[in-house]
Order: structure tokens, then sequence, then C-alpha cells
């Protein structure tokens, strides 16, 4: 089981002639991801790593029956590439790419929510892992391992850093998404939060989060009426100064919203057990799912 | 990216929002010809300070004077200092230029904002008749007095939706009309110029009637300036730190903090992760900063010398989740860092992920002083023991 993807998935490449996307080709290939194709405009008939390049998506569907697409293109462009992905029929797509403006997201998640047909994952983000299955993104593969934790994250980094503590007390993960560090995102801990509910392989969620906006006060809400697995989860950002924006766009305290205190208070008060270090992530989640620590 | 109020206002002038005329100037002589320029009997002079920061008449920024000498010796007094507000921190702003105008009495002050409604996707007008005090006050005190309205950004604000709302806040015809035009140009601007936040605070009524944004305040969406050469021509490097401007050469991000550890990780997250275990190790972190994902040895140098700059920092915490950064690179940016700059402070490495193994290694064979952790709490612990 797991959420989103699974070792049927077949995925192609978008943007994958460049570095970053042929590298990460390589990469997913090696874990055992099926590229069945990849994308770049003039580039059609050539090959990276053994995979098929294509023109346009709709050419790269048409051949290889690809359902999920992974964006790597510059982020003047990832727009268009994400439009040209849902047009083409892509179900999931998941941007990789970090800078792109924020009222063009806009507009973006505007079309999304008027359909049903396309899931966008990010941008800004490290992908989708469902582990010792389908890897799409760019987190290394070998941190994690299958098992009961849904992990779903603002970050990416600080992902690998908690999925690595969890795999070190022998606690693996059924899906890790990264949701993106932007101010808008395609996929919101709510979406995942109610996946991993859904998901029979899922005993236990681990969420993190970080300041700026009020993504995590809705998940509290969410997670009070319609989550009964436990969740753990940390907020990045404790002291942050106000009105500094910390790396990632979405990173901000601004007017009085998206503190650290907020956000944990409201998770604390849907019943989240909110952890004040991230060294405890795992444990905690080790806890909470009632599993032995293998040391 | 921010811009100054009077670089503001002239945008505002482009989108016929109505504003007051004024002169820049960048001395006391300047002030006092710029206020001959613009005083006429029965109006009062402003000397505002020109800063990336609100709260400018609390730190003295902002005076009201009646004569051209009094312009120029206010202007004397203001340039050249370091305006602290509450919104600059301790260190404040330097104030190297002054805008001049000439205003009359206001009978009543309104306010008008619009930001980008994360949640929604939507840009989001604000206004209140509560002018002239910060909206958050106003919304912690009378939040019955704040309007919101969202529209989305294709399409913009129509007509009828910046009339309806403008009637709310008025029952003044003409004045409705000229808040219902201002509404539309705001909304305007924002969704052309990818502004992440427009505001006028306050939005005056003049006694003539008049309706003029005695302020202006925009912010700017980073990602977008790429489109918009003209906006990134206005930036003011002065007004910001000077190791935020170094960090941006190298593409790192970084922040200045307060505390005495220093702090280079790569990623977002786990740097605000890091700095929130140092304070929870009982440190307190000196700065916030992201080397990135693909950072290479350059850039991990880099960050060693920006880090170095700051006084105040004692030793330094350096936390790598090595994904596609590979942790050898890292190890060997931290041996050509300390041979070029010669780290004096204690340096406590943590290193996992990609390559962990060769980046131990590397470090291991070097006759630094290096402190290595195993784990994120390790790392935090050593750092803080580090210090004494």
């Amino acid at each position: 089981m797991g959420i989103l993807i699974s070792k049927n998935t077949k995925v192609i490449v978008q943007g994958i002639t460049g570095t970053h996307g042929a590298f990460h080709t390589e990469k997913m290939l090696e874990y055992g991801t099926q590229v069945v194709g990849g994308v770049t405009p003039k580039k059609g008939g050539q090959q990276v790593h053994g995979v098929p390049v294509f023109d346009t998506v709709r050419e790269a569907v048409k051949q290889t029956r690809a359902d999920a697409s992974v964006i790597y293109v510059p982020a003047k462009f990832a727009v268009e590439a994400i439009y040209e992905a849902a047009d083409a029929g892509i179900e999931l797509i998941c941007c990789i790419t970090e800078g792109i403006p924020a009222l063009d997201m806009a507009k973006v998640k505007t079309w999304l929510k008027g359909q049903s047909r396309t899931r966008l994952i990010g941008p800004n983000c490290p992908g989708i892992i469902a582990p010792e299955a389908c890897k799409i993104g760019i987190m290394p593969g070998y941190i994690h391992k299958r098992g009961p934790i849904g992990v779903v994250s603002r970050s990416g980094t600080l992902t690998y850093e908690a999925v690595w503590q969890l795999t070190g007390l022998g606690l693996g993960q059924s899906t890790c998404i990264g949701i993106g560090g932007d101010s808008i995102v395609g996929t919101t801990f709510t979406d995942v939060l109610g996946l991993f509910e859904a998901d029979a392989e899922t005993e236990a969620i681990v969420m993190i989060g970080e300041i700026g906006g009020s993504a995590e006060e809705e998940a509290a809400e969410f997670i009070r009426s319609e989550v009964s697995k436990p969740v753990i989860a940390y907020i990045a950002g404790k002291n942050a100064p106000v009105g500094k924006r910390m790396g990632h766009a979405g990173a901000i305290i601004s007017g009085g919203t998206g503190k650290a205190s907020q956000k944990t208070r409201c998770l604390e008060q849907a019943g989240v057990t909110v952890v004040p270090s991230p060294a405890m992530i795992g444990e905690r989640a080790a806890r909470a799912a009632g599993k032995k620590i293998v040391r | 990216m921010n811009i100054h109020e009077y670089q503001a206002k002239e945008v505002f002038r482009r989108y016929g929002i109505p504003v007051h005329d004024g002169v820049l100037a960048k001395t006391p002589d300047e002030a006092f010809n710029g206020a001959k320029q613009l005083a006429q009997p029965g109006k009062t002079l402003v000397v505002k300070a020109q800063v990336h920061a609100g709260g400018r008449g609390k730190g003295g920024g902002i005076k009201l004077v009646k004569t051209p000498e009094e312009a120029k010796s206010a202007a004397a007094k203001i340039l050249g200092m370091n305006l602290v507000t509450p919104q600059t921190g301790a260190e404040g702003r330097p104030v190297d230029q002054v805008l001049i105008e000439a205003t009359t009495k206001i009978t009543k002050e309104y306010y008008a904002s619009i930001v980008l409604d994360r949640q929604e996707a939507k840009l989001c007008l604000i206004v209140s008749e509560a002018g002239g005090m910060e909206i958050e006050e106003v919304a912690e005190k009378d939040p019955e007095k704040i309007l919101k309205l969202h529209f989305a950004v294709e399409g913009g604000l129509s007509r009828e939706a910046a009339a309806g709302l403008a009637r709310k806040l008025t029952s003044d015809g003409p004045r409705a009309e000229a808040f219902e035009k201002i509404f539309q140009a705001l909304a305007k601007l924002c969704a052309e110029l990818d502004a992440s936040l427009v505001e006028i605070n306050p939005l005056a009524v003049m006694e003539s009637g008049r309706v003029i944004a005695i302020d202006a305040k925009i912010n700017f969406d980073d990602n977008a300036l790429f489109r918009h050469p003209d906006i990134l021509a206005l930036r003011d490097p002065r007004q910001e730190d000077p190791r935020e401007v170094e960090a941006k050469k190298f593409d790192l991000s970084y922040v200045g903090l307060d505390g005495n550890i220093g702090c280079i990780v790569n990623g977002a997250g786990l740097a605000m992760a890091t700095m929130d275990i140092i304070k929870y190790a009982g440190g307190e972190p000196a700065n916030f900063l992201d080397v990135g994902g693909g950072a290479g040895k350059e850039k991990v140098a880099a960050a060693f010398k920006i880090i170095l700059t700051d006084p105040k920092v004692k030793a330094i915490l350096v936390n790598i989740f090595g994904g596609i950064m590979r942790c050898d690179v890292v190890a060997e940016g931290i041996l050509q860092a300390v041979d070029e700059v010669g780290v004096k402070v204690p340096i406590v490495v943590r290193l996992e992920g990609t390559n962990v193994k060769e980046g131990k290694a590397i470090l291991a064979r070097s006759s630094l002083n290096i402190i290595t952790a195993e784990t994120f709490s390790d790392a935090a612990t050593k750092v803080v023991a580090a210090l004494v």
C-alpha cells in the first residue's frame, strides 16, 4: 500500500537533459523507479541513461503510458511544464523546481482546485518516495526503509533527518512526501493527512511543519475531526525572527501570523504530540506507533 | 524585496494612486531647496527618513516643520542617523535620504492593503476605517473594523467588488468613488508587478475632501524579479545586513541573529531546526545559513568567511545531511576555509548522508582541531560545551 505511488508507477522526467534532470534520472533508476521517458523540447530521439527523450509530454505519454511526471526545469519554464503535463493527462505531477513566482502558483492552484484528475506535489520540494518501491524526486534513497510511518513535510533535508532517525530505530516508512517550502503548494498537509488516514499500511504519521502561513493550523483542524492515527509533529523555526524569510519562500512570520508557538498550540489542542527538539522525532514516532526500538 | 517610500510613491503615481508631491534630499541644503519649492501658505512640511522599516515616527525619523529653514535643520538631524524603530531591531538602519512633502490637515485616516492569501491562493484586499495605526493592533482590538475581500489573480478586482467594499467603508459618495479607484489601482499594481504586499497607511481624507496615500509600502516577490528589471533596479543594499548581501553573491541564504554559535547547514528546514536545537541545548544561534542543495567547496568556504565576519561568533556548528550534496565535498570545503581564513573558534561538524564515510575520513586525516559529532543532538550538546 502506501499512498499515491507504487512500484507500478510509470514516471517521465521533464527536463531530463539538464544537469539535475539527468543526475536524478540515474538515481531514480538505481532505486528501481520505472522511469519510462523524458521530455526536453527539441531533444526528442535522444536517450539519457537509456531512457528515451521526447519533445512533448503528450508524445511521451502516448508512447510510454506514463501516469506520473517529475519536473526539473528552471523556474521560468516550470509553470508551463506543469500545465503541459496536466494537459497530457498526467495524474501525479511532482515539481522539484524552486523559485516559481507566487502569483503564478496562485493561478495554478486555482486551476487545480477546479478539477480532480491531476494532483501536483510541490513546487520547491524533494518529491515523494514509497520506500523499496518507487522514488520520484531528489531524496537520497538509501536512508529509507519500508514500514508503518507516513511522513509529510514542508522541508527537504530536515525530512531526511527525520527519516534517518526513524530508519535508525528500525522503523520504516509507508510513504514520505515533501509538500514544498513555497507559499502556495499543490498538495497540502491536509490532503496528505487524509490519504495517510485512509492507508492501511500507515500506522502513525510524522508531520514536519515550519514557520509561515497557516497550513499547520488547518492541518490541526483537520486532524481533530478526521484523523484517528497518532500524529507526531515538529515545527521548525521557533527561534526565527519576525519578518525575515528563512530560506524557503514560504517561511516568514508576517503580520502576526505564521509563528511556531501558534502552530504548536493548535496542533497540541488537536491531540498531536509536538516534539520540542528535532532530535526527538524518531523516538516519539516509535513510541506512538507502539514499536519496539531496534538499536 | 523592499523599496523606499519615495520609490513606492513613484510606482503609485504610475498607477494613478494620489500621493503628495515630494522632493528627495540627500543633504540639508537639498532639503532646504526642496522645501522652498514645496512650501505654501497653510501647508505643513514633512521631513521623512527613507529606510526599509515602519514605525519611523517612533524612532524620530519623521519631523513636521513650518519653514524651509526648519526643514533644513530637521534634515540635518535625520540624515546620517542610524534609525532604530520597533521594526528594525537594535542595529537600526542608516538614513541616506529624506523625503520632503507639503501636507494639509487630515480629517480622517483609513487603511488599505493587498496581500497574497496563501491558503486561498487569492489576493486579499484588506481595508479599515481605523487607519494610522498598525493593522495588527486593529485586528487585536477592533477586528470588526477590518474588512476583507478576496479576488483571483486572474480576472483581478472587478469594479463592482471594489465599489461595494468602498461603500461599506464610507457613506460619502465622492470619497467612496476615490476609494474604488484606488482599490482597483492597487489590485492592478499587485498583479502586474508581482507585489507580495502593498500597503497604504494611512490612506487619508484631507480637509479639501481629496483622498491621498500619505505613506506607501510595497514588497516584491523575489522569485518574480527576473521579469521586473525596473523594480530590481530600485534595490538599496545599504538597507540590508551586509552579511546577507555578501551571502547572496554566493547564492547562500543568510539571516543574522543575536547569539554566538555560527551555523552552516544545508537546507532551509534543517537550518531552522539547527537553530532550534542549539537553543534547546542551552546555546544561542548567531545566524541562519542555508548553503543550498548543490553546494560545492567554494560555497562552504564562503559560508565560513561570512560567519566569521560576525565578531560575536565563538563557535561554529556545521550540520550537513547529504542528499544531493556530498559529505566529502563539504569536508574539503571546511578544510579549504580553515586554511584560507584561519578559523580560531572551535568547529563542531556533524555529517550524515551521501559519502559520509569519505567525508569523515577527510576530516580525520587533517591536523585541524575539529570536533566531530554523530547525531543531531550530539552536535548541539558539543557546540554549546565548546563555548567554555
